[in-house]
């Protein structure tokens, strides 16, 4: 019997995935991951948007120069004009060279602590599922105690007890999201430790290493890489969310939700420029990412269907 | 299924202590100490030894959580010094809004949820399907704020049809007085959720058409009306109760952030607010309350579920 009962198959946001939509698209057959994932139009959309994002972050700066450590209260709320293209805010940095630097600390975060809680989570759920017993139990109501508090509530005490850096943020980020993916490669190996080539790795002599290293974990790793992309998609909006709340980096650090707070200030005043761009450029990469994820999972789903 | 709701309730049992445990650890995590954080830099080490001792803080730390585990169970959550009230009153104060507020959306995204999802699952992959699905997408990958604040450019600034605030009143019957300002923040808490139950009454009911006895139906000629009132909705529903428990988290979540965007008189704004002021046992307090609530709600989901699916007792 099942610790949790998970009424329908869950994706990342908890959208229920049923069996007949899985089975609605074409399988892959023989042709590589890459043109199989080609074939997926909305991926290939979302994976252009986060390159064309990155780039704007990373190589944006480079050809678009700005202050963004200086304020200058000569340049408070300018409108959009030659110069600068999306106007200034409140302190007078320009919002176009203040959405490149923003995203910057975003994009490094989230991808952070993707990696780390991917890892250390897959690292606690096989390890979990495999040795299974006492162990198992314990290791699980840990994961259970962390993830009955929703990480925001956890995020906001943390960061209001110690002053939010980057190396902080991703250490407390990924704390909180590490249980996910743990539970997800728990229940994978879980059943996989059950299956026939197990047992026929078993019965030819093979070592558990070998079953572990050559077996479950390449099985599971399209759930890992899968869950990473959307783990980058919950990291940029929670830590969206955080700034907008006001616990994030300190200024003069730039973050999207930091902007977008300031700006909702000067929502009567008609600052549209204060407002959308920020909240866009939050939606446009979350919706990036996770198409991507979808897209992925897909793939992967086709390609395990038809081997 | 005795045997499995008894098995549950342990477990939930150990996790609520494992909880006490966590809160315990996070209250100790605070930098200096607890006694320098509520009485400030300029107190004195004489001050800061009586508020140790007056608050058993120079014991063991095991005795302390015992102490600690002790009053959690009495349900005393503590005693913020800032607003000199304790948490207790605090709570009972402000749940019966954040009941409100949660209830109303939570019911109003089933009204639209269900019907939406059933819908949509009949006419798979046509266009209302299609339009549905990626709506659902765009509310899903958007923080609940920047959909706050796009209904309160659009609605409140842009034609003035509803306030921008929440009903500022302190008592639940003051909010509830005040229908029109609960408006956009209900609306906004129940489109979030709109987005995730539509989604699930639409795999549950695909997954429900695609049964032998909904075929059965259909063959001994029941109208369609009749095949989807009675057994694709009916039990397509079995998942959604069991999502109504599992998806506490995610409300208090979404609650927090539309609490703040709306000032709506809540636990989540005055959590806010107490993470701004440094007030610990406020925020430990909440955390415990949020903590409780997502464990019996996931309790209340695996034993819901056991009970309205008899193949779950016996798996």
């Amino acid at each position: 019997m099942a610790d949790v009962l998970v009424p329908v198959e869950m994706d990342q946001f908890g959208l229920a995935i049923s069996t007949a939509d899985r089975q609605a698209s074409p399988g892959a057959g023989a042709q590589s991951f890459v043109s199989a994932f080609v074939e997926n139009r909305l991926g290939v959309i979302g994976l252009g948007i986060v390159v064309a994002i990155a780039l704007f972050c990373f190589g944006g700066p480079l050809v678009y120069h700005s202050d963004q450590l200086h304020a200058n209260i000569a340049l408070t709320n300018m409108a959009p004009g030659p110069g600068r293209p999306l106007g200034t805010d409140a302190n007078g940095f320009d919002i176009l060279g203040r959405l490149m630097v923003g995203g910057q600390s975003a994009l490094e975060i989230a991808v952070a602590v993707a990696f780390v809680a991917t890892s250390f989570g897959a690292l606690w759920g096989a390890l979990s599922g495999f040795v299974g017993g006492v162990l198992d139990a314990v290791m699980m109501r840990v994961v259970d105690v962390v993830i009955a508090v929703p990480a925001i509530f956890l995020l906001i005490y943390l960061a209001s007890v110690f002053r939010p850096s980057v190396g902080l943020l991703i250490v407390v980020l990924s704390f909180l999201s590490w249980l996910g993916p743990a539970r997800l490669v728990r229940g994978e190996a879980l059943s996989l430790r059950t299956r026939e080539f197990v047992d026929a790795v078993r019965a030819a002599g093979g070592s558990d290493s070998r079953i572990v290293g050559r077996h479950i974990i390449p099985n599971t790793l399209g759930t890992i890489s899968v869950n990473a992309t959307f783990q980058v998609a919950d990291a940029i909006i929670i830590l969206a969310t955080l700034s907008f709340l006001g616990f994030g980096l300190p200024p003069p650090a730039a973050s999207w939700g930091a902007m977008l707070s300031q700006g909702t200030t000067y929502l009567l005043d008609g600052y549209w420029w204060e407002v959308y761009p920020a909240g866009l450029a939050v939606m446009v990469t979350v919706v990036a990412f996770n198409f991507v994820g979808d897209a992925l999972r897909d793939t992967l789903d086709a390609r395990l269907r038809d081997r | 299924m005795i045997g499995y709701a008894l098995r549950r309730l342990c477990q939930a049992v150990i996790v609520l202590l494992g909880l006490t445990v966590l809160v315990f650890v996070l209250e100790h995590i605070i930098p200096g100490n607890l006694a320098r954080a509520i009485l400030g830099q300029r107190a004195s080490a004489g001050e800061i030894a009586a508020f140790d001792k007056a608050n058993g803080l120079d014991r063991p730390v095991f005795a302390q959580y015992l102490t600690f585990l002790s009053h959690v169970l009495h349900g005393n959550l503590g005693y913020s010094y800032r607003l000199n009230q304790s948490v207790d009153s605090l709570v009972a104060h402000e749940l019966p809004n954040d009941l409100i507020l949660v209830g109303i959306a939570t019911a109003l995204a089933l009204v639209i949820a269900v019907p939406l999802g059933v819908a949509q699952a009949v006419r798979r992959n046509r266009a209302l399907d299609h339009a549905a699905t990626g709506l659902a997408f765009l509310l899903y990958s958007m923080p609940s704020y920047w959909l706050g604040l796009l209904l309160i450019a659009g609605l409140a600034i842009g034609v003035h049809a509803f306030p921008p605030e929440a009903p500022q009143a302190a008592s639940a019957a003051g909010v509830l007085s005040d229908p029109r300002a609960l408006v956009l923040p209900v609306v906004t808490l129940a489109l979030v959720n709109v987005a995730l139950f539509s989604r699930y009454m639409r795999s549950a009911a695909i997954d429900t058409l695609a049964q032998d006895y909904v075929r059965v139906a259909r063959a001994k000629g029941l109208p369609s009306r009749v095949v989807l009132a009675r057994h694709v909705l009916r039990n397509s529903l079995v998942p959604v109760v069991t999502l109504l428990g599992l998806s506490i988290p995610a409300v208090l979540t979404t609650g927090l952030v539309v609490e703040y965007v709306f000032n709506f008189p809540g636990l989540g704004l005055t959590y806010f607010n107490a993470a701004v002021n440094s007030d610990y046992p406020v925020e430990l307090g909440i955390t415990v309350i949020v903590g409780v609530a997502t464990v019996l709600g996931s309790l209340f989901a695996d034993l819901a579920y056991a009970v309205l699916d008899p193949r779950v007792r016996y798996g």
